[in-house]
């Protein structure tokens, strides 16, 4: 199998779930993980006579989303979307059709790509299905159980333009999307919950040749199976194309555990889903002066966050780029400009952000964190210790950092003991010593590792390399 | 029989209590329901613990509300907690709601007791209450003819006597056609006005609760309790009425009513004359009568007949077997939902779901479904045309009078004419108001119909209550 002479051409459909305490169109929790059944009420079981009434925080965050990727937000209706289904309980879905909330936007990737955003628009979710016996699916079920709980819950949809090229460009793509969406507030993300969800669309062509049949690609459930999925499923169109066949437009699901996309139904069992508009709810038409205030109160995005880093540290080479990208993306980039003018190197900082802290946990204040900074730019603390610093901190946020090395024993030695733990490791390491001497570079690394053990690692590593120098160069004089 | 305005002073006064006003009811019913089949059931155990409760505030001193005491009939379509609530359908067959519709709680609110739930067409599809699965209701007026539809019980539950006030629902003429040919007066407010949170939806942008009433004051006094907005209906109007009841009072003169060529042509010849002798006491008592033709409404009709069914469609998706009322089991869900929906539905149900269906598929919508809400569009504006030159229109409410059972079952189209002059007010979302105008020479009532712009439904009791005075000299 082999993408050779071709290119794969992806678009995205993203379904994000609203972290807002009620449902979309009833006062229900919205709640992921609660007994089943208990955040339900007549209108998002669909009972006979209930009625939507539309979530206004829903539309904030609706109009939040579509701000942050540079769309138009527009005047709006809701649309039915007719189809039958079990966890679908008015057998419709309330959604938005040819006149969605929000059109025509983009998002910049940290690569500097741009991928169209087609378009934002408001639904509710459908309960939630397990199928009993038989492969887990409807078809061939023993029995079904419904959870309602998901039931009218807001999501909102966006939808890209075929604009990506690889599965490592898709999950480039999804993974700024959410840390937008994150960013604004609207959703918490999680991908492994369902509060996002990718269906990606697939096509493959020659460079030049207008694009191929697609295939839409369902269950993609992480960054990983987006990213293998599309990888997959190009190659089998190629192959496919390759041995004479031809592509059918068809939905596919993906099988995480096989590696696989199996076939699920072709366009031609497609439903007509018979859209028409909602005649339950009114026109969502956003006044101008909301919609200015929402933009007011719009955080600073992950772009021109890593933007206002890279100008910080004043270094855009690839290295600081994606350590850069790794700070923003967990959320960690106030702590690291905070640290910075509290007295600590950028770039040191931006270094143990990245791989020392984790936003989830516990962060260190930004004053103990320059303050660590510091004393290992000063020397006074080794790589080593300032990593095992900074955990400690974690344990404990409001402790001094220079008592807690001390507390670790990471005092730092006077030059005379250290100097003297110098001379004893020459003295019982003389063939080492004399090939040292004598220039073999490598060996220096062998006495750190000595005078680090004599020391119980309290040595800096980069005085003992100047002491070792030192005394090389009075040998040879 | 006394009417709710009387009975309401009476039972706050302590002249007579709800408890005893409820039991006169259940004994006309029990004396003669049997024979015009106006309820579907009767909520015995409710309808007394909501009577004693209003005898108990008027006991302690209290004011159980403008409807103290007053048994009120409640079409079946609209949802009451713990009380079977059918559509006439067998589809919700057992099917009990958690949760009361907005008017019947503000019909408690104010006092009145809800004794029962009343017939109609299946899904509130038809004229005549012949498609209920439940049998149909009889004309009090004349047993072997119908009591028109759909909301047919509560016509049939007032005309009778056995309650002085009954609720409907109009999305085609359902409360103003079984209105006349039942000799009440019968009211479809302005969309948006009365709730429809808890009414089981048929055509959600044109359904629209109303009264039966005896008197014009009687529907004013029910609308102002029923009425005004609903947080839980996105499509109710925030703001209020003119007070309707006060409207009663204030006569025609003045007033410019068209007289409508539109809402007549096709009418019995004896339904023409009463429409222009209702005329003539307009004009008798101050108001100009003004002759026009809006041939746009006869386009009602065909438009009616793809936009109602389309929604009916789409709200009737939810009879699937899956959560509340009928199931027929089967091997899978899709067989299931197909054996239940076949079996729970009757034939003009499905005539219309299949109808909407087609008139929403891809490749035809526009063609029908797109082209209907043009028309629709189109009527509005005629309409809005008109009330540049006059207040209000008067025609025909209905062809005919009451007709026979079985006459025009077997013909959909002559059924679906029956609505020809009660079709443009639901499509434009204005009020109309039947008032009962006399007999024909056979001794049937004969009604005919007031028609205000949107949300000026004050006109329709300002013009109904003259004319309910002419018609008694």
């Amino acid at each position: 199998m082999s993408m050779a002479g071709y290119e794969t051409i992806i678009g995205l459909e993203v379904h994000c779930e609203l972290k807002t305490a009620t449902k979309l169109f009833c006062g229900c929790r919205n709640q992921f993980g609660d007994e089943p059944n208990t955040n339900v009420c007549p209108v998002c079981v669909g009972l006979p006579g209930s009625l939507p009434v539309l979530n206004e925080k829903a539309v904030e965050f609706a109009i939040r989303i579509g701000l942050a990727l540079e769309c138009e937000v527009k005047w709006s209706n809701f649309h039915r979307k007719n189809y039958f289904y079990p966890d679908m309980p008015k057998d419709f879905q309330i959604s938005q059709y040819d006149l969605p909330l929000n059109e025509h936007g983009r998002i910049e990737l940290p690569d500097g790509s741009v991928v169209g955003i087609t378009r934002a628009h408001m639904e509710e979710d459908t309960g939630k299905s397990t199928h009993l016996g038989g492969s887990g699916r409807i078809h061939g079920a023993d029995a079904s159980l419904i959870d309602y709980n998901r039931s009218g819950v807001p999501l909102v949809e966006i939808v890209s333009e075929p604009d990506m090229r690889s599965g490592v460009q898709a999950r480039a793509y999804v993974a700024e999307l959410r840390a937008i969406l994150v960013a604004v507030g609207a959703t918490d993300g999680r991908m492994e919950e369902g509060s996002m969800r990718v269906d990606a669309n697939v096509s493959v062509r020659k460079p030049g040749d207008p694009f191929g049949k697609r295939c839409e690609i369902k269950n993609l459930n992480s960054l990983r199976s987006l990213q293998r999925a599309i990888e997959y499923e190009a190659l089998r169109q190629v192959d496919c194309i390759e041995a004479g066949e031809r592509i059918v437009q068809e939905t596919r699901h993906w099988d995480e555990a096989a590696g696989r996309t199996g076939s699920m139904r072709s366009k031609e069992e497609a439903n007509d889903y018979r859209y028409f508009p909602e005649p339950d709810l009114v026109p969502l038409a956003p006044s101008v002066e909301w919609i200015a205030e929402i933009r007011r109160g719009l955080p600073a995005l992950p772009k021109a966050r890593r933007q206002a880093l890279v100008q910080l540290l004043g270094s855009d080479d690839q290295a600081t780029l994606d350590l850069v990208a790794t700070v923003v993306d967990r959320d960690l980039d106030a702590l690291v400009v905070e640290a910075t003018a509290a007295g600590a190197p950028a770039q040191l900082a931006l270094t143990r952000a990245a791989n020392e802290l984790n936003a989830e946990g516990v962060l260190p204040s930004a004053a103990s964190f320059a303050a660590t900074c510091q004393l290992e730019a000063s020397g006074a603390l080794s790589a080593t210790q300032a990593k095992t610093v900074l955990a400690a901190l974690i344990e404990e946020p409001d402790a001094d950092p220079k008592d807690l090395a001390a507390k670790l024993g990471f005092e730092q030695l006077s030059d005379d003991t250290l100097s003297t733990a110098v001379a004893e490791v020459i003295q019982a390491n003389d063939d080492e010593w004399t090939r040292f001497a004598g220039g073999d570079d490598k060996l220096a690394q062998f006495f750190i590792g000595k005078v680090m053990a004599a020391t119980k690692g309290k040595a800096n590593g980069k005085a003992v390399i100047s002491l070792l120098n030192e005394r090389r160069a009075a040998a040879a004089s | 029989m006394t009417t709710a305005h009387e009975l309401a002073a009476q039972v706050r006064s302590g002249q007579i209590s709800a408890s005893e006003a409820l039991e006169h009811s259940f004994a006309a019913i029990d004396a003669r329901d049997h024979e015009l089949h106006a309820f579907l059931y009767l909520d015995h155990d409710g309808a007394r613990k909501a009577a004693k409760a209003v005898d108990a505030v008027v006991a302690a001193g209290g004011d159980p509300g403008p409807l103290a005491g007053v048994p009120i009939g409640i079409k079946d379509n609209l949802a009451m907690r713990g009380v079977p609530t059918t559509c006439g359908s067998k589809i919700l067959d057992g099917w009990k709601p958690p949760y009361t519709a907005t008017v019947v709680e503000r019909l408690v609110a104010a006092g009145a007791v809800p004794v029962g739930k009343t017939n109609l067409d299946e899904f509130a599809m038809g004229s005549s209450t012949e498609n209920s699965a439940f049998g149909p209701s009889r004309n009090p007026h004349d047993v072997t003819k119908v009591p028109g539809g759909s909301s047919g019980g509560s016509a049939v539950a007032v005309a009778a006597g056995f309650v002085p006030v009954a609720l409907g629902s109009d999305t085609g003429g359902s409360i103003r056609q079984p209105a006349a040919f039942c000799g009440l007066v019968g009211y479809k407010p302005s969309y948006g006005h009365v709730s429809r949170y808890g009414l089981v939806a048929f055509s959600s942008s044109l359904d629209q609760v109303g009264p039966f009433t005896t008197t014009v004051a009687d529907a004013a006094l029910v609308t102002q309790v029923i009425g005004g907005h609903d947080p839980a209906d996105s499509t109710s109007m925030p703001d209020a009425y003119e007070d309707l009841v006060a409207a009663c009072g204030r006569g025609v003169k003045g007033l410019k009513v068209g007289l409508c060529r539109d809402l007549l042509d096709g009418a019995d010849a004896e339904i023409v004359e009463r429409v222009r002798l209702a005329a003539s006491v307009l004009e008798a008592a101050g108001a100009e009568i003004v002759d026009l033709a809006i041939p746009e409404l006869r386009l009602g009709l065909s438009a009616y007949y793809l936009i109602a069914p389309a929604e009916a469609s789409s709200n009737l998706a939810r009879y699937d077997g899956v959560r509340f009322g009928l199931r027929v089991e089967r091997e899978d869900v899709a067989a299931m939902n197909v054996a239940t929906r076949t079996a729970g539905f009757g034939p003009e149900v499905k005539r219309r779901i299949m109808l909407g269906t087609y008139a929403l598929s891809a490749g035809y919508y526009d063609a029908y479904y797109g082209q209907a809400q043009k028309t629709r569009r189109l009527i509005t504006n005629a309409l809005d045309a008109a009330y540049t030159k006059v207040d209000v229109l008067l025609g025909a409410t209905t062809p005919t009078t009451a007709f026979g059972f079985g006459d025009k079952v077997a013909d959909p189209m002559s059924m679906y004419l029956s609505d020809l002059f009660t079709i443009p007010t639901n499509l434009a979302g204005h009020g109309a108001m039947s008032v009962p105008f006399g007999n024909s020479a056979a001794g049937m009532p004969i009604g005919v119909q007031i028609l205000s712009p949107g949300r000026r439904d004050d006109r329709l009791f300002q013009v109904g209550a003259v004319l309910e005075a002419g018609v008694a000299k």
